[in-house]
């Protein structure tokens, strides 16, 4: 399963980072090693196996349904890059 | 006064010899006069600060102190403060004003401690050496050309420098514990579950703890005992009995059965650090402890297995940076996608980068079996290696660390030899499970070396008794950087 330029270019898409030829070609190097360190997982029989996902056995804890959130949108707008009438603004995606 | 531990510093609180104001302008002055030297912080705030120090008083003098009201503690800057910078090393939260405080920092707050500062970091807690903070890379108080450890670099260095009496950290692969080794202080990764991550910005979710950062094991417990505790706010924070984890300081070690996994001492670890970790051992002997043989066969795996998870939870933890509600926002775009993708390409480092594409990649269509859920599998098998061992000993010690502090540069070319750097500490995230690093001896050139303490699920006041009667008997926590006296 080694890993391609293009799949370098792809994945940095599906991640929403750009990323020019030059330095596509510099991490492709770079995870090239590092998926030979993962490669290692290959050597290893895995059939019977539960996935473990968490650390702890515990169950979803469910909580009442009743509003617990106060309005915050003033903080909270506070910090964003571009409000206006307390609306998050962005590049128009509708034309 | 720097050289006074917290447990200290509480008492001559307490006795009124020292008021908290007075307490926190000598920090203050201390940390303005050496940050400089060592880049441990990334903000300070004097007028917040010393607010906090009078608050701190006045409670005392209404008789409402408790163990760490007034004490100055340092925080890393992965949490949440209401009205700080809260930047977690990275560019893109470089204009981050927090509107609100993480669980941790309500603790501390409720608990009448001071904020001392925000220390530095690894990018997104994202590094073994601090060197991918946007914000530079920290010094080791013990050899300014070499690292202080990651991703709790400025914690570590802060605590060792005596910059600060106390800090916090959070450990996913051994950001906790192997800077605590590297620079010869206490450090404490609590079982997974017992400290709230609400407000901690998140890295791999399943695998991040805050925990303490001091330099004894007493001060350890101190500091935990004001952190550790349900919150709701955490889907998996553990509903639990209250413990007091100074309770079992002062029990006597004999029977105690220590487990040495032949693992820990196979090719990898250097001559230095094994021998001052035997020297260790031996110590316990001498305490009455008893010392078996025991394997984690699949600890090897471990590394792999981190490098497949923590990634893939991470590059989705990280799709919230999308400059849209807070942060960084590039200046340039021409459309919505442009906008995200210029945002995350310039607010992000290359680790940063490197770990999101890793992660994206293991979880994309037709990858997701043969990566994602094989690591899972593998996490299983390394988390059962544990409970067989703890089937045979109290407690699990060995290096904390592979080799003491390296050059500042000397593994920043190259991920992999980076990631190995964490062998040792990995497994135990991946388990879940408690472990602690105390300082227990020193090179040939002079730099600390970290024995790691794992307990099993809960056991954090037995590892800190272990580690503290280890402390009654040896001074290597006491040893001071030249400079810092």
């Amino acid at each position: 399963m080694a890993l391609t330029l293009d799949d370098v270019k792809r994945v940095a898409h599906l991640a929403r980072i750009a990323i020019n030829d030059e330095e596509a070609r510099a991490t492709h190097a770079q995870l090239g090693g590092i998926f030979d360190l993962i490669a290692q997982m290959e050597a290893v029989d895995i059939s019977g196996i539960e996935p473990m996902s968490h650390a702890q056995d515990v169950v979803q804890r469910l909580r009442d349904d009743a509003v617990t959130e106060t309005n915050q949108r003033e903080p909270f707008q506070a910090v964003a890059p571009q409000v206006d009438a307390g609306l998050y603004l962005v590049p128009r995606v509708i034309e | 006064m720097q050289l006074a531990t917290v447990k200290e510093l509480s008492d001559g609180l307490a006795a009124r010899k020292f008021s908290s104001a007075e307490l926190v302008q000598f920090y203050i002055s201390r940390i303005n006069r050496l940050q400089n030297s060592y880049n441990c912080f990334i903000s300070v705030d004097e007028a917040r600060s010393m607010a906090q120090a009078r608050a701190a008083d006045a409670l005392r003098a209404a008789g409402k102190a408790q163990p760490l009201t007034g004490v100055p503690v340092a925080q890393k800057d992965i949490f949440c403060t209401q009205g700080w910078l809260t930047t977690c090393g990275s560019k893109m939260l470089s204009n981050f004003v927090s509107p609100y405080d993480a669980h941790v920092i309500e603790c501390f707050n409720r608990a009448g401690a001071v904020n001392l500062g925000k220390t530095n970091m690894d990018e997104f807690a994202m590094g073994s050496s601090n060197e991918t903070s946007f914000y530079g890379p920290v010094r080791n108080p013990w050899d300014g050309e070499r690292v202080p450890g990651g991703s709790s670099g400025g914690s570590a260095a802060a605590v060792a420098a005596r910059l600060a009496p106390a800090a916090t950290g959070t450990d996913t692969g051994g950001s906790i514990r192997q800077p605590a080794a590297l620079t010869g202080i206490c450090g404490l990764k609590p079982t997974y579950g017992l400290v709230s991550r609400y407000g901690m910005i998140a890295f791999a979710s399943s695998l991040d703890q805050g925990g303490p950062m001091a330099r004894s094991a007493e001060d350890l417990g101190l500091m935990l005992n004001v952190m550790a505790g349900f919150d709701a706010r955490d889907s998996t924070s553990l509903q639990r009995a209250s413990t007091d984890y100074l309770g079992q300081l002062a029990r006597p070690l004999a029977g105690l059965r220590i487990g040495l996994p032949r693992e820990f001492f196979a090719d990898g670890v250097s001559p230095q650090v094994a021998s001052a970790v035997d020297a260790a051992i031996a110590e316990y002997r001498k305490l009455g402890c008893t010392v078996v043989e025991i394997s984690l066969p699949n600890m090897g795996l471990s590394v792999p297995v981190y490098y497949v998870l923590a990634p893939a939870e991470a590059s989705s933890n990280l799709s919230r940076f999308d400059g849209v509600r807070y942060g960084y926002r590039a200046a340039d775009y021409d459309n919505l996608e442009q906008m995200y993708e210029r945002t995350r390409a310039e607010g992000f480092g290359a680790e940063v980068k490197r770990r999101i594409l890793i992660g994206a990649y293991v979880l994309s269509h037709g990858y997701y079996d043969a990566y994602y859920i094989r690591a899972q599998k593998l996490r299983r098998l390394i988390a059962q290696d544990f409970a067989e061992a703890f089937k045979q000993c109290d407690l699990i010690m060995g290096p904390t660390t592979p080799s003491t502090a390296f050059k500042i540069g000397e593994k920043s070319g190259d991920p992999v030899q980076m990631y190995l750097s964490d062998i040792y500490t990995i497994a135990v995230n991946l388990a879940g499970l408690p472990g602690l690093s105390i300082p227990c001896g020193f090179d040939g050139g002079g730099l600390p070396v970290g024995l790691q303490v794992i307990g099993n699920y809960f056991s954090e006041a037995r590892m800190l008794n272990a580690a503290h009667q280890y402390q009654l008997a040896t001074d290597w926590h006491q040893r001071v950087p030249s400079g810092c006296e």
